[in-house]
């Protein structure tokens, strides 16, 4: 389960004429295990940084973020890896490694889980076949195609069966052809099993999901809706 | 574990070989910070066997009057060993003195001639000193000055060549100074250099570095591999630096040869090619590592 209680993050800035500008107020939520959780809010709602926080990226301001047995705001640099093993994350500008292949770029995960060779080799492959780039194994990312190279990062993410997926605009750079084949693997990935969070400001997508809704609006939840819309606020 | 220090090293070796323009960067630096280290070593070398040459031939000598005996001045000789400061003691005995004097001069009729019809021996015995460190020559003076010695000693080089004596004492003194504080000087400046190189190099690999800790790597896992490929920068530019300097120290040895006949750089480089090969690519495995992993440290905090 994830819980954020009370949590505000606040930079140093100059927005409210204090000196400072919050990303976050008094933001409070659950999400449950296998849920697909739509964070909706135009650019600057404070959607990332909730997904920030709940990587341990960030740390609050005030409040709690609760990830399963973790207190993520409590975690140091060296416990965070344990709590990101729990965790897959898809980026709208991919975050590949440059200078490793499709394969690798998704063996990595498993091996900074420690997870066995004879493991990696078997499961790598089942990846690669799910987001349909066998045939792009030994790719580096710069011969990828920016669909080919969200479903390396979705492959990625996913590899090591973590409990959540965390996909933070990750149809923002692509095509309407390929953006569908990205929420469909969510979903797919989704009922497989996994918590899936996406952080979105495409109304079509979310719309047509037809999931929990979350919207936020200058760093407050205004909408929670178990089957929502997209409602610009 | 094993599994991790194996992972570790095959992504090492794919940072140096995958990331070939900036290792060749990195390593070009660490070659010319190399073979700095390297000239001062040579330099150091060069000074020192210099001023070893230059120390090794003065001496003073103590000339005894004609009639001291020869157990007298032996007895000095003696005494003269027992000092601390004495690195060795020649006894030049009158007719060793006159031996000398004549072979000096054979080709000089009028001398030889003079020496003949003087019917005796006129040249004294004396005893050549030489010590551990030019600047103990005053020390041995004195006690050569001493009155106990006067009624035989019929006078002492040192002060004749005293003003000579102190100031070469004085220039291997401040030669040596200025070397320690020169190479100290570079060494940091080289340092520093391949430092910054290596700094840049991560610089340019922050954002893979903040992916690989998102993904969940723990610090070692990611910090590992720009370790290995510091310690590989370090190897390679160990070696290059040795064999880019051999041709210039082929080069320059003869011309060290005649400024000083006693010192071979060529054979002194060769007879320590092993050691000096390990030096430098120990020394560019410590820049290697240690830059690596301090310049790290901030893109770690993600």
């Amino acid at each position: 389960m994830i819980a954020f209680q009370n949590v505000s993050k606040i930079y140093n800035g100059n927005v409210d004429g204090n000196g400072h500008s919050s990303a976050l107020m008094e933001v409070t939520f659950q999400i449950q295990p296998k849920e697909f959780v739509s964070l909706v809010g135009r650019s600057g709602a404070g959607k990332s940084t909730i997904l920030n926080l709940l990587t341990g990226e960030l740390k609050p301001s005030k409040g709690r973020v609760i990830f399963g047995a973790y207190e993520v705001n409590k975690l140091s640099y060296q416990e965070l890896p344990h709590l990101r093993r729990h965790i897959g994350v898809i980026f709208q500008d991919f975050r590949l490694l440059p200078n490793r292949n499709s394969y690798e770029n998704i063996a990595f995960a498993l091996e900074a889980c420690g997870y066995n060779q004879a493991d990696i080799d078997e499961l790598v492959p089942q990846a690669l076949e799910m987001v349909g780039l066998k045939d792009k194994a030994y790719n580096f990312p710069h011969e990828l195609s920016g669909g080919e190279k969200q479903r390396v990062a979705i492959a990625r993410a996913m590899i090591h069966r973590p409990e959540v997926i965390m996909a933070d605009e990750p149809t923002g750079n692509l095509d309407p052809f390929n953006k569908w084949e990205i929420i469909k693997l969510l979903g797919k990935i989704n009922e497989l099993g996994t918590t899936v969070i996406l952080a979105t400001h495409d109304k079509e997508i979310v719309n047509n999901l037809g999931r929990r809704v979350i919207t936020l609006d200058s760093g407050r939840i205004v909408l929670d809706e178990e089957k929502g819309k997209f409602v610009l606020v | 574990m094993f599994t991790i220090i194996y992972r570790i090293i095959k992504y090492g070796f794919q940072q140096f070989s995958r990331n070939s323009l900036l290792s060749a960067a990195t390593v070009a630096v660490m070659v010319m910070a190399l073979i700095v280290l390297l000239g001062i070593n040579i330099f150091s070398f060069l000074t020192d066997n210099t001023l070893a040459v230059l120390k090794d031939k003065i001496d003073i000598s103590v000339y005894f009057k004609t009639n001291a005996p020869e157990d007298e001045v032996l007895r000095v000789k003696r005494s003269l060993e027992g000092l601390p400061e004495v690195k060795q003691v020649e006894y030049i005995s009158r007719d060793q003195a006159l031996e000398l004097f004549k072979a000096n001069h054979k080709n000089d009729e009028d001398i030889t001639q003079a020496i003949i019809e003087l019917g005796e021996n006129p040249l004294s015995a004396s005893l050549n000193i030489k010590a551990f460190n030019p600047g103990q020559f005053a020390t041995i003076s004195t006690y050569l000055s001493n009155n106990s010695l006067a009624p035989i000693v019929e006078k002492i080089s040192f002060y004749e060549n005293k003003t000579v004596i102190d100031l070469l004492a004085k220039v291997i003194d401040t030669v040596q100074k200025a070397g320690t504080i020169l190479a100290a000087l570079l060494t940091l400046i080289a340092g520093l250099v391949v430092f910054n190189t290596i700094r840049l190099a991560i610089y340019s690999s922050r954002e893979e570095i903040g992916i690989m800790r998102l993904v969940g790597a723990s610090n070692l896992f990611v910090r590992g591999p720009y370790i290995v490929a510091g310690i590989l920068y370090g190897i390679v530019a160990g070696l290059l630096s040795v064999l880019l300097t051999l041709p210039a120290v082929i080069f320059i040895s003869p011309y060290v040869k005649i400024f000083i006949p006693e010192v071979n750089l060529q054979a002194h480089f060769f007879s320590n090619i092993h050691i000096l090969i390990l030096t430098q690519i120990g020394f560019g495995m410590i820049l290697g590592v240690v830059s690596s992993y301090w310049a790290m440290r901030r893109y770690l905090k993600v």
